[in-house]
């Protein structure tokens, strides 16, 4: 199954600069996995030590924040597009 | 849709005056505006947090506008690396505090409306006193902490928070509202660690951008007071200014948030610089951590052999260098570290000290015990040892 995924501006650096990337899957860990496997450096920016998502990275499929679906075991399909939603607080005066 | 301000039941709204009728006439004939909607925005009041690259916007449409009430939270200076994107200043308030030359650029727009100046730096002792006043928060802020703070403030006192946010080319919006939608935390239950996500002043930002993410947020405050529309509540609005395309997702109420959900956590505001992470006071460094510019200058002139290692970015590296330099970029460190001789005493160095400071910790770990920081970085370079450096 091929998605999908929109890499946000600030993990850019880490995907040789791609802001989309085609990766296979059957649910959204999966195709995670898959996007860390092409770009290893991205995997500790993502996961944790202890392998879980890190709580500040959200992640969309679709229009849907995967939170609300079945998180990581939420299943893929083709066509699918997944975001990384990043926080991002820059605005003032710096 | 009902206006934010159905909720205030004690306020009549104010007659527009004859040069109010001249000015806003282009609202007035439409329906969607119309007398009524104008008078709601005579009457709103409005509080901006940060008269920076969103605050220029958002501070001239809502003036332009005619929001009666325009608050403005804000104690920084003009600088001249402001200007190629805060529109609000140019180049004779260079130096001058944003706050006066702000308010004075927004009654030049529009003497018919009140300013009110907040000349203080927005925290947990005073958010709740500066929003009493307010219908609706605009935050224009550059850090987690504020953002944090804005938004739990915003949840606790019932009032909507209009949120944008940019990073180099790309931009959020939504409106954050606790009691009609999610809030921030909603989205963002915890900030990154510090370090993680660039500042606009590491990582950059496309001058035009707060330009277009600002005038979004003065567009979806407006629709709020005047009561229509589809507010971007339950929604976050994403733009890429270079695929120059606009995305929407669905945000949701967290049931657990710990300030908006039906059993709240949290009744108060906390301190946000340790909820972000963020230590209390500058980390004490062991004697030995970091070098001046001027005892390196001396012991470089002195012949010594020093490995120079600039972590900055390659577009930084080509505005500006120290001769004899190696550039290794802070993200690249980890795989390159190998690139740096360990026979010699390492000093790191970046733009203002706290990107080699991290680098040096790294160095440090990965057994180069002689590492050390070049403190004030580039800049203290220029400044105090060699001014052919430009400074940026």
């Amino acid at each position: 199954m091929s998605v999908t995924i929109h890499i946000p501006t600030p993990l850019r650096r880490f995907t040789a600069e791609r802001g989309e990337v085609e990766v296979d899957g059957q649910t959204v860990g999966e195709a995670l996995k898959d996007l860390t496997r092409l770009f290893p450096a991205l995997e500790r920016h993502l996961y944790s030590e202890q392998g879980a998502l890190r709580s500040f990275v959200n992640v969309f499929l679709n229009d849907e924040d995967v939170r609300h679906l079945e998180r990581d075991g939420t299943p893929v399909k083709a066509g699918d597009t997944l975001s990384i939603i990043p926080s991002i607080a820059g605005g003032g005066a710096v | 849709m009902t206006t934010i301000l159905d909720e205030k039941t004690a306020r009549a709204l104010p007659d527009l005056r004859p040069e109010e009728i001249r000015r806003y006439s282009r609202h007035l004939i439409m329906p969607e505006v119309g007398t009524e909607g104008q008078r709601r925005l005579k009457a709103a009041r409005v509080l901006m947090i940060g008269g920076g690259g969103l605050g220029s916007p958002i501070g001239l449409y809502l003036a332009a506008a005619g929001v009666g009430t325009l608050g403005l939270v804000e104690f920084d200076v003009v600088d001249e690396s402001n200007l190629h994107r805060q529109v609000l200043y140019g180049r004779a308030d260079i130096g001058r505090p944003k706050l006066d030359a702000a308010l004075a650029r927004l009654h030049e727009v529009n003497p018919l409306i009140q300013l009110v100046p907040h000349n203080t730096r927005l925290d947990s002792s005073n958010a709740m006193e500066l929003f009493a006043p307010y219908d609706i928060v605009v935050d224009g802020t550059d850090n987690f902490p504020t953002r944090y703070l804005v938004n739990d403030a915003c949840v606790l006192s019932g009032k909507p928070n209009v949120y944008g946010s940019i990073f180099r080319f790309e931009g959020q919006v939504s409106i954050f509202w606790g009691a009609r939608g999610p809030c921030y935390r909603c989205l963002f239950p915890e900030p990154p660690p510090p370090g993680l996500v660039p500042s606009c002043a590491e990582g950059g930002v496309l001058g035009v951008l707060p330009g277009i993410i600002g005038a979004l947020q003065a567009n979806e405050a407006i629709k709020l007071i005047v009561g229509v529309g589809e507010p971007l509540i339950g929604r976050l609005l994403l733009f890429d200014a270079l695929k120059m395309r606009f995305r929407e997702l669905k945000l949701k109420k967290d049931p657990a948030c710990p300030i908006c959900s039906e059993h709240p956590t949290q009744h108060e505001l906390i301190d946000y610089e340790q909820f972000c992470g963020i230590p209390p006071e500058p980390e004490k460094v062991e004697a030995g951590f970091d070098i001046t510019v001027q005892e390196l200058d001396r012991r470089r002139r002195a012949g010594e052999e020093i490995f120079l290692l600039d972590v900055r970015n390659p577009q930084e590296w080509e505005i500006a260098r120290i001769a004899g330099a190696t550039l290794i970029p802070l993200h690249e460190l980890r795989d390159r570290v190998n690139e740096v001789d360990p026979t010699a005493p390492v000093v790191v160095l970046c733009h203002h000290g706290p990107r080699s400071t991290q680098a040096t910790h790294f160095l440090r770990q990965m057994g180069l015990a002689r590492a050390r920081n070049l403190a004030g970085g580039i800049e203290a370079w220029s400044v105090q040892v060699d001014p052919s450096v430009p400074r940026y």
